[in-house]
């Protein structure tokens, strides 16, 4: 068959294929977001796009009870969500396959926390599987719904940003067909958790984790690998590799299944190896399960708690010497953190905002990114949605004292996956904040994903697009207005009036993001310096914009300073190939000295 | 740091594993080349993994990935003080995951600098020096001028496989293999500006 190079996400994608499942549910989230799109490209896919976790996985049971083989997919805070179906599914079983893929993000590449999700196996009593590279991501998310259909349980598969993100060499199959999904005759003991059969279904729960727990020493994929018995590894996931290569010849008992455990399998490599440790990454999770059989292991004592790992990380914990690097030069590093980009719609409402004197309680974004100097336009970012229900409790609060001080800002897709409902919270409670729907018309932060108000589906269909005015309205709220964040003056004197308003109001600030590439966007011309008005005030700056940057006087050759004011030291330039023309600068620019480039 | 023994198979002894850091900016194309990489490895029969971190790619901030190739890979990411190869996209980049790199490791450097914020903003300063740093620390060192040659080929935005060319001469894995990489990598006309602009960094 094909050997294909392929990124663990492609490889999920793949593996569940070619299991047969045609059904996929998901919400955006980095490191997990290309699984569902990848799979919605297979034929005969049913892929959605779901406003938030909890609605994609409730969609998952119900077409899972149909019969159908389900992939479900979200980053690891997507699964606090979700977890209030997750909890109950765990009882009344799947009938059909569910696979629901957790992707945890050590070292918080793009996240706001480093929960680690394995704890949802246990406390939800569903089994989880971890792969180390694309090849075992696909044959796991096979085993998943084999397992799921058989023990007739949801099953995890637990991704971690590292598998999801690299790529390695798969053997690709061929798809075996789906089941027919049909809608089923009631079974109410089954399906109506109200209390008298939730306790039913409770010892059911019991009963199948001893099961899985039996399963769990003959499957495959937890499997020893005898060397040198001198040391025992028992690992799991991207840590068994980072841990091979710098130390191939080490005893193995390589966990597949992390979730329930196969004590019989880790007691027998206990005896077989003279010292045992556990490399795993962020909580003590197999370590202490471990122990709890009465086995002696060494685990975070040598090991981080925090960060994803690496192999030097394992070398040095278990060698106790660091490597051996180069001296740098005696020079200061700047440091280079993602920033908006050039004609980011954004960077005009948060150069305003920033300038007022409110507390901005922001969200989960590209946005967010507008908390760092120069714009410091955003004061708090906690989960999905939590902005609104901020504001409103902030500004109530405060009182009087905090009229016209609170803005919450919220992006389009975060909105539609979980603000609505605090909108609804604050109209009904008679909130006074200010809350901003910052709409760049897709879901840009994870790459372009759409959403219930952009108008099209994940498989490309154009559908119905919520009107966020209308059930801003709809719900409750005193004032909505438009505004366009290209245009700073009326983006602060909007923002003003609704401030000194009595009463609820959202602005929705609106322009395509500028990577966004379904909308046309008008191509603008770049803009230039002219050096002969620049008084070097660095008001532009001051919009923190890639292609803006300052010379100072001291670096330039002598011919090339001019002077329009006496104390100038420098004057600002601006990249033409980065510009995009989208004119903040020179809205801002007091000396007229920024035009078109001729 | 530990030492990597020598007990495993012939195989393994046959072909160590050997990595290849690139770094550079979001936007330079950095994924798109160590994809190319990695093809060029798996269709020259080695294992292959590459690994880089996402979701920032477009917003300007660092980008790195690492390409790990040999008969039998495990880790798709180095450890600190064993990269073999270095192809940094940017000056400042080289120089801020130099504690990666062994003491005898090979350089490319694009001889480009693109300003980081604090620089801009004129807080601090970009680093002087960087190029002459490396060719006197690394016995290896090639500088390329990407941006001109890939403007030559036809596009400068070619300048990720302009500096593919350059790091190939140092690469057993053969031009039909390369070439034919770079074809599937691209639709039919940019493949033809990236031919080009592969070779004139090979040339480099």
């Amino acid at each position: 068959m094909d050997r294909s190079l392929l990124s663990g996400n492609e490889a999920v994608a793949r593996g569940a294929y070619e299991a047969g499942a045609r059904f996929g549910a998901g919400y955006p989230g980095t490191p997990s977001t290309e699984i569902l799109e990848e799979f919605s490209r297979y034929p005969g896919v049913y892929a959605e796009w779901s406003p938030n976790e909890k609605v994609a996985l409730e969609v998952g049971i119900g077409a899972a009870l149909a019969g159908a083989r389900v992939l479900v997919t979200m980053k690891h805070v997507g699964v606090n969500v979700a977890a209030d179906p997750l909890f109950t599914v765990s009882y009344t079983g799947t009938n059909g396959a569910l696979v629901i893929v957790t992707a945890d993000d050590p070292s918080l590449h793009s996240s706001q926390n480093e929960q680690d999700n394995r704890h949802y196996a246990r406390s939800a009593k569903i089994p989880m599987l971890e792969p180390s590279d694309s090849a075992e991501a696909k044959a796991f998310v096979k085993a998943a719904f084999e397992i799921s259909e058989r023990f007739d349980t949801p099953v995890f598969l637990r991704m971690t940003t590292r598998v999801s993100h690299s790529k390695s060499v798969v053997t690709l199959n061929e798809p075996v067909p789906p089941p027919e999904a049909e809608v089923k005759a009631p079974d109410p003991r089954k399906y109506v958790m109200v209390p008298a059969m939730a306790r039913l279904r409770r010892l059911e729960v019991e009963r199948r984790m001893g099961e899985l727990r039996a399963f769990s020493e003959t499957f495959p994929e937890n499997r020893m690998e005898i060397n040198d018995t001198d040391v025992g590894i028992i690992t799991a996931g991207m840590p068994y590799n980072y841990t091979k290569d710098v130390f191939p010849d080490y005893s193995y008992l390589k966990l597949g299944m992390v979730y329930p455990l196969p004590a019989g399998l880790i007691r027998e490599f206990a005896r077989r190896v003279k010292k045992l440790y556990v490399v795993e990454e962020l909580d003590p999770f197999l370590e202490e399960q471990i122990r709890a059989l009465g086995i002696e292991v060494t685990g975070k004592e040598l090991f981080p708690f925090t960060n994803e790992f690496d192999p030097g990380i394992i070398a040095l914990a278990l060698t106790g010497r660091d490597a051996e690097t180069i001296a740098p030069p005696a020079v200061a590093i700047p440091p280079r953190p993602p920033n908006l980009c050039p004609g980011c719609p954004h960077r005009g409402l948060f150069y305003v905002l920033g300038r007022m004197k409110v507390f901005v309680t922001g969200d989960i974004g590209c946005y967010t990114l507008s908390f760092m100097k120069p714009l410091s336009g955003l004061h708090s970012c906690i989960c999905m949605g939590a902005s609104i229900g901020m504001a409103h409790g902030m500004s109530k609060a405060a009182g009087e004292k905090g009229r016209g001080k609170v803005v919450g800002v919220i992006g389009d897709s975060t909105f539609v996956h979980s603000g609505i409902t605090p909108l609804l919270d604050m109209a009904y409670n008679k909130g006074e904040a200010v809350i901003v729907i910052c709409d760049n018309r897709t879901t840009a932060m994870t790459g372009m994903q759409e959403h219930p108000a952009t108008g099209f589906t994940l498989q490309g269909e154009k559908t119905k697009e919520l009107d966020l005015a209308a059930l801003a309205r709809t719900l409750g709220i005193d004032s909505v207005r438009t505004i366009d964040p290209y245009d700073i003056k009326n983006t602060r004197e909007v923002l003003r009036e609704e401030l000194a308003r009595p009463g609820s109001s959202v602005v929705i600030s609106r322009r395509a993001c500028v990577l966004f590439k379904r909308r046309p966007r008008e191509v603008l011309k770049p803009l230039r310096v002219d050096v002969n008005k620049c008084t070097g005030c660095r008001n532009c700056l001051a919009l923190g914009c890639p292609p803006i940057s300052w010379r100072s006087f001291q670096d330039l050759p002598p011919e090339e300073v001019v002077r329009n004011t006496k104390k100038q030291d420098g004057n600002a330039y601006i990249d033409p190939e980065l510009c995009t023309g989208c004119t903040l600068c020179r809205q801002v620019c007091k000396a007229g000295a920024i035009v078109e480039v001729d | 740091m530990a030492e990597r023994k020598k007990k495993n198979s012939g195989q393994e002894l046959q072909q160590p594993v050997r990595g290849i850091l690139m770094a550079g900016v979001g936007g330079q194309g950095i994924l798109r080349a160590s994809d190319i990489l990695s093809h060029a490895f798996m269709a020259s029969g080695l294992d292959v993994k590459k690994s880089e971190v996402h979701g920032m790619a477009q917003r300007g901030g660092c980008v790195t990935s690492h390409v790990r190739y040999g008969a039998k890979v495990y880790s798709p990411i180095d450890r600190r003080g064993n990269v073999d190869i270095l192809l940094a996209f940017e000056r400042l980049e080289a120089l801020r995951y130099l504690d990666y790199l062994k003491r005898d490791a090979k350089v490319v450097i694009n001889d480009l600098a693109l300003n980081p914020p604090a620089v801009n903003l004129g807080e601090m300063a970009y680093p002087k020096d960087i190029l002459s740093f490396f060719t006197a620390t690394f016995p290896e060192v090639k500088i390329v001028k990407a941006f001109e040659l890939a403007r030559q080929a036809g596009n400068a935005r070619a300048e990720n496989t302009v500096l593919l060319g350059t790091l190939s001469r140092w690469l057993d894995i053969e031009i039909p293999v390369w070439e034919r990489v770079i074809k599937e990598a691209f639709p039919p006309q940019a493949a033809e500006v990236n031919l080009r602009a592969f070779h004139l960094g090979r040339e480099a």
